[in-house]
């Protein structure tokens, strides 16, 4: 989906249109540097880049550019704290011509929305600078509120990262607090507080340079915000450690300049630029992605990539299939039993679509959930529907009977089922969210109008249905498997 | 004006007028040529030597080091640091002086840049090559950097490492054979590129390296290993 989309006239067209890549970009006009964390308000998604403005979003999958963003300078954040938007930004600093003179100011408003009559930016004044000869410049500014307390890092390639504390009701520095220097040789970084840790996240690599860009994002944690924070292997990100988070990928390179988003029920994103999407002239781009956190690491996770699946319940190991006569294979058991250890053996072919299905009924077919035969009618197509949307990150997929038009459904009565052809309709398109243990929630894509979200759950061992998702079970937990 | 400068460096070469001073005023940095400021000095991450032989810090950084005064080598970006271009441009036999002989303190070295050869202790645990320059008035960006010290073993040590890390590409020569290469454009991180087993021997041990850099930060860290993975402690550092 990383070309522009193109909305389908009819249903028959999204009928036939073409899986996208498996690493399918966000759709609309997502051209931005340095994003700050995306940020929800007034019904819609915010971010906001160097160079003033930003983008903005209804759903986080089409993005369109939009926003205000007063003061200029480079590399903005922005966190939510009760009903303020804190914004901080930097001016001057960067390096070359710019020098590393720079200021960390920071401003709030009430909406980012430049239509809500909240809309008005308070100056707070500047938090953090340096003096050009220090080793430390004043840009890329990254908030965390955590445990009730303002923290903000910043810094770039030319020497340290620093973090200090600033005040939650105001925005400004907390009075006698001194930068601490907490890394080296990063960029644009970001802040995580979870599970008693604190997470420092930080670009490496160089910008700037399309494709040839070698940004990748790296972490290091630490049980106290100063740090000292390490990676993985114990090397301290004073040293220049940090374990890989994401690198670049498939058509888009050089991601930097990581944001949490954090959608709750287990299911958390986080934003980046690429700095060379391949299919949009190489131009910079917004990029979401699932988080994962693996050994209490944050690791980029990935969308569904189209391709043909068991979809297996966490919660029962059984495996979605259509609700029809199974068909056996053909095959004499007593052969397995007599058989000598040098009697020739010769490949047996797994059942076929065509000897499947010629049990199955013409029209809707229910589902449910069996151990995995490695039948056709447990083995599912999916793909990504061009033109159809998406949310957050991710696109709307179609979920087929692998080699058929027969698609996965939202029956009258938010009841599953199957239909004999997709049409493109809301009720075929499904919503497909990694979690952060690295499993997947699958919803319907909301009617209008609908009041709660709804999830494919194994409300028993065989049976799914739709209901709400529930983050502390297994039941709506899935995996893609290979078939 | 830094492409006019290596110019110029040529002229004074093939003229035979090396040992003329050769004032450095400006730098290419990035797509802009910029004036030079002013001398900021080298503390708190650099000191001059002042005792004798130095001891390995708790980690087994080897922070003294004779460090010479920035080479010009104009880049605007780091992105050509093919590993080709580095042996080009960080070839031994392109070292300011007689590879034989350890330079002194306050030496000049035979470049068009006139620069000296300052024996001088990190604070830090790596040396901020950036500083030195910096510190001294010289060009930060579109430079190498050389840097030379004696390892002082107490006996011979077969089976050690040289772990580099350096901002940008780097490569360094133990007693004159090339230990490690460090290509690309690469950031510092302690032990990024470690080098084949190699021997240390009994008594002095002669290492020398090259470092550049165009834009950005410049700066290495360097320590021995034992084949456990362990730094080396019980050597001694020294620049005499």
């Amino acid at each position: 989906m990383r070309k522009p989309l193109v909305r389908a006239a009819t249903a028959l067209a999204l009928a036939v249109a073409p899986a996208v890549a498996v690493d399918a970009q966000l759709a609309g006009e997502p051209f931005i540097h340095d994003p700050s964390t995306v940020t929800y308000s007034d019904g819609r998604w915010w971010t906001f880049g160097t160079r003033g403005g930003g983008l903005v979003s209804d759903d986080g999958w089409t993005w369109h550019g939009g926003g205000e963003r007063p003061g200029g300078g480079v590399a903005p954040d922005v966190i939510k704290i009760g009903d303020r938007f804190y914004v901080a930004y930097a001016v001057g600093g960067g390096g070359m011509n710019g020098g590393h003179a720079s200021q960390v100011k920071v401003m709030w408003t009430r909406s980012l929305d430049p239509t809500s009559s909240s809309f008005g930016y308070h100056d707070v004044g500047v938090v953090a600078a340096t003096d050009g000869i220090e080793l430390a410049d004043a840009i890329d500014p990254a908030f965390l509120y955590a445990e009730g307390r303002l923290w903000l890092s910043y810094g770039t390639y030319f020497g340290f990262i620093r973090m200090v504390e600033l005040d939650p009701r105001s925005g400004a520095r907390l009075p006698g607090n001194r930068p601490v220097d907490v890394a080296i040789d990063m960029e644009a970084t970001a802040l995580l507080h979870r599970d008693g840790w604190y997470y420092l996240l930080g670009t490496h690599g160089t910008c700037c340079d399309g494709p040839n860009s070698s940004y990748n994002i790296r972490a290091g944690r630490s049980r106290q915000p100063t740090g000292p924070f390490v990676d993985q292997m114990g090397v301290p990100l004073l040293r220049g450690g940090g374990k890989l988070v994401v690198a670049g990928r498939g058509r888009v390179y050089g991601p930097g300049h990581f944001g949490l988003i954090d959608l709750g029920d287990g299911v958390e994103k986080f934003s980046v630029h690429y700095e060379a999407d391949m299919d949009r002239s190489g131009r910079s781009v917004l990029g979401i992605l699932p988080l994962r956190w693996q050994d209490g690491w944050p690791v980029a996770g990935e969308n569904v990539a189209p391709g043909t699946y068991e979809i297996q319940s966490e919660r029962a190991g059984t495996a979605l299939q259509l609700a029809v006569d199974p068909v056996r294979i053909a095959f004499d058991p007593r052969r397995s039993f007599v058989a000598k250890p040098d009697d020739p053996v010769a490949p047996i072919a797994n059942q076929t679509l065509d000897e499947s299905r010629a049990t199955w009924p013409a029209g809707a077919i229910d589902v449910d959930l069996g151990d995995y035969l490695i039948r056709p009618q447990q083995q599912w197509s999916v793909t990504p529907v061009e033109g159809a949307g998406g949310a957050m990150g991710a696109p709307y997929y179609r979920i087929a009977v692998a080699g058929t038009e027969r698609v996965l459904a939202v029956a009258p009565g938010n009841r599953l089922q199957t239909v004999p052809r997709f049409t493109g309709a809301p009720e075929q398109l499904w919503r497909i969210d990694q979690l952060t243990d690295g499993s997947y929630r699958i919803m319907p894509k909301p009617a209008a109008g609908a009041r709660a979200s709804l999830a494919l759950v194994a409300i028993g061992r065989s049976t799914p249905a739709l209901v709400r998702f529930d983050p502390a079970s297994d039941a709506g937990r899935w995996t893609f498997q290979r078939p | 004006m830094a492409s006019r400068l290596r110019c110029g460096a040529a002229s004074f070469a093939a003229a035979g007028l090396l040992s003329l001073t050769v004032p450095v005023l400006a730098q290419t940095a990035g797509n802009v040529t910029e004036a030079l400021p002013p001398p900021t000095g080298l503390a708190p991450y650099l000191a001059p030597v002042t005792s004798g032989p130095a001891k390995l810090d708790a980690d087994g950084f080897v922070r003294r080091w004779l460090l010479l005064e920035p080479l010009v080598e104009p880049n605007r970006t780091n992105a050509g640091f093919t590993p080709s271009y580095v042996r080009e441009k960080l070839a031994l036999g392109r070292y300011p002086g007689r590879p034989d002989r350890l330079p002194r303190d306050g030496d000049v070295a035979p470049a068009p840049e006139r620069p000296r050869w300052h024996a001088l202790d990190a604070v830090p645990f790596d040396v901020k090559l950036f500083k030195l320059a910096q510190g001294l008035g010289k060009p930060t960006y579109g430079v190498i950097f050389w840097a030379v010290t004696v390892i002082d073993s107490p006996r011979d040590y077969d089976g050690v490492r040289l772990a580099v890390g350096s901002n940008s590409a780097s490569r360094w020569w133990l007693n004159g054979a090339e230990a490690v290469g460090l290509y690309g454009d690469r950031r510092m991180v302690m032990d990024d590129v470690v080098s084949a087993p190699l021997r240390l021997r009994r008594g002095r041990n002669l290492l020398r390296g090259a470092v550049i850099n165009g834009p950005g930060m410049s700066d290495f860290c360097l320590r021995f290993l034992d084949s456990a993975g362990q730094p080396l402690r019980d050597i001694t550092v020294d620049v005499r």
